[in-house]
């Protein structure tokens, strides 16, 4: 049998290898690096949508002067609110692209590896499905928002020094220090919104990422149908909006709760500067939304480990 | 050691019952080829034993319940569920270092070591490979883990006559010890009939023939009869008859050798030859065996 075990020394018949020891979060680790292997618009998305920005970033810094012509003639703005605008567009550019990257994600995560039926690979390792379920809900949950954060900074700071190449100096005498200190402020409250929004919206990626271990086809249509039929049913039936207000809650319930959305003075605050000291960290965490949330969250992954161990090969 | 063990393994889709209550002992070092028609519950009954689908019955697969302890029981289990289940979009490089990074028996010099034996590259995406580039891949990724038991469900569909050869050839050669064991299904029984040490037939979810290879040899004989003898020869009750280039071919099971001598030539039949004539089914229902 062993006529090849001179060529090849680890063949069939020599002692066993002793199995290599293993730490239990080892599996998941690998599981996440696949992940980011098969998708990786997970972090080219983001970084090509930085790209358009710091493109289209440049090209304004070459008609700015006109602007500021124009700024000076209307004093409406707020002075801190100018700085910082063009900072908090590429922001908030990179949580859209995140929150769509997620959704899409999620739907496909359970479903693509039954259809290409790899399903079967996978399953010929020593990797649970609770594992498997883990490592694709911390994309959306961990992955994404991380990920974003670091291109967010990366793209402001370059921003920063474009204008500072551009010789923009300020609007209202702010020097370059303290544009970078507006920015540092700004990354605190980046961090605490993409963690704000990763628990407020996790139950709706465990909700895409359930319905991708379950359905047979068309995952968006079934994710998005039954949620639209059940208001609308509500709508006829009783008359009311409850369910439309719990999803609108869902989506956007997390502002209230986390940010104190008036200024000590009354006036509404800009969503492009949220100043440190309008999070409000202790009222979301007593927010009983978010733990509800969480729970059900939980219950949706708990409900898809479940299915991916009957699942088979579509 | 009994590395399977089933009594009364059973499983049923809605009123359709796959499997029909199969006992089943499957020891250490033997390599056992199930051989079926399409649908006679061969898939499912492997799916049991990986723990990928519930059943009814008792089943042990190395002392563990496959479906409550798939996990641990994958890391002395391997298998290859069909030629086609690698992701498409995984580069060769990258097949390795996962399965490096979440199986504790897989061992990557060995891997890559089988892997240099072929044309494959290691930058290459599974997708730019050919069938039979994946199927050695997915051999080399096998091979290379030390597990107990390997179990390959139509591993070779749809390649080529070379790659099916040398796919059970390094099987043999670099793999199968007397410590291992191997189940294996396939459509393709002639190029098995050799590698074989226990041969189970198994239809409409029952098992109808169990034996070794050197109780096949022994028990079934062959007989191409001399035109004349034909008579004399069906008086000795052959389990199946056939017809040849104008000459009948007889089967026998457990008939005297010197007996038959006498009326024809005796060799030894074919594993497709037997299906045939243990299915008791003209060629039409067993289309997808005698090839």
């Amino acid at each position: 049998m062993n006529t090849h075990s001179s060529a090849m020394p680890d063949s069939a018949g020599t002692p066993r290898v002793a199995p290599a020891k293993m730490s239990a979060t080892r599996p998941l680790y690998w599981s996440v690096r696949r992940e980011l292997w098969e998708n990786r618009s997970i972090y080219i998305a983001p970084l090509a949508a930085a790209g358009v920005y710091l493109f289209g970033y440049s090209i304004s810094l070459l008609c700015m002067p006109r602007r500021m012509r124009a700024m000076a003639a209307s004093h409406s703005e707020d002075p801190l609110v100018m700085l910082a605008m063009p900072y908090s567009h590429a922001a908030m550019l990179l949580l859209v692209i995140a929150f769509i990257v997620g959704v899409f994600y999620s739907l496909d995560a359970l479903y693509g590896e039954r259809r290409d039926r790899s399903i079967l690979f996978w399953k010929s390792l020593p990797v649970s499905d609770l594992t498997t379920v883990l490592s694709k809900a911390s994309i959306p949950l961990v992955v994404l928002p991380l990920v974003t954060f670091g291109v967010t900074v990366a793209t402001e700071l370059i921003a920063l020094l474009l204008s500072i190449a551009a010789h923009v100096r300020s609007y209202a005498g702010a020097s370059a220090p303290s544009t970078a200190s507006l920015l540092f402020q700004m990354q605190v409250v980046l961090l605490y919104t993409l963690i704000v929004l990763a628990l407020w919206h996790a139950p709706l990626y465990g909700w895409l990422l359930l319905i991708s271990g379950w359905a047979r086809r068309a995952t968006f249509l079934w994710a998005v149908l039954p949620l639209l039929v059940i208001s609308v049913f509500e709508r006829i039936a009783f008359h009311t909006w409850h369910f439309r207000s719990l999803l609108k809650d869902r989506f956007w319930g997390f502002a209230e709760a986390a940010f104190a959305l008036r200024m000590p003075g009354g006036e509404a605050i800009d969503p492009h500067f949220i100043p440190v000291a309008q999070l409000t960290p202790g009222k979301f965490l007593s927010t009983p939304g978010l733990w509800i949330g969480l729970a059900v969250a939980a219950a949706f992954l708990v409900a898809a480990v479940r299915l991916r161990r009957y699942r088979e090969p579509i | 050691m009994t590395v399977i063990e089933a009594r009364g393994l059973r499983k049923a889709f809605g009123s359709t019952i796959a499997v029909d209550g199969i006992d089943l002992r499957v020891e250490e070092g033997r390599i056992l080829g199930l051989i079926g028609p399409n649908g006679a519950g061969k898939t499912t009954a492997l799916n049991a034993i990986l723990g990928l689908t519930p059943y009814e019955g008792e089943l042990n697969v190395l002392g563990r319940d496959p479906w409550s302890e798939r996990e641990q029981l994958m890391r002395d289990v391997c298998f290859i569920a069909d030629v086609a289940v690698l992701p498409r979009w995984i580069r060769v490089s990258q097949a390795v270092e996962y399965v490096a990074g979440v199986h504790p028996r897989f061992d990557r010099a060995k891997a890559k070591g089988f892997l240099g034996k072929t044309n494959i590259r290691s930058a290459s995406k599974v997708r730019e490979l050919s069938k039979g580039m994946v199927a050695q891949l997915h051999l080399a990724l096998v091979m290379a883990i030390d597990a107990k038991l390997l179990v390959l469900d139509e591993p070779t569909l749809g390649l080529d006559i070379l790659y099916r050869k040398q796919f059970y050839d390094s099987l043999l050669n670099d793999y199968f010890d007397r410590s291992r064991t191997i189940v294996v299904t396939t459509h393709e029984v002639e190029e098995v009939q050799d590698v074989l040490t226990d041969l189970m037939f198994i239809n409409r979810g029952r098992i109808v023939l169990n034996c070794s290879m050197e109780e096949f040899e022994s028990r079934y004989a062959e007989l191409m009869v001399h035109p004349e003898q034909v008579a004399a020869a069906r008086a000795l009750k052959p389990i199946h008859e056939r017809q040849a280039l104008g000459r009948s071919i007889l089967l026998f099971d457990r008939a005297d050798r010197q007996q038959l001598a006498a009326l024809g030539d005796v060799r030894r039949p074919s594993i497709a030859d037997l299906f045939v004539a243990v299915m008791g089914n003209p060629a039409g229902e067993a289309q997808g065996v005698a090839r």
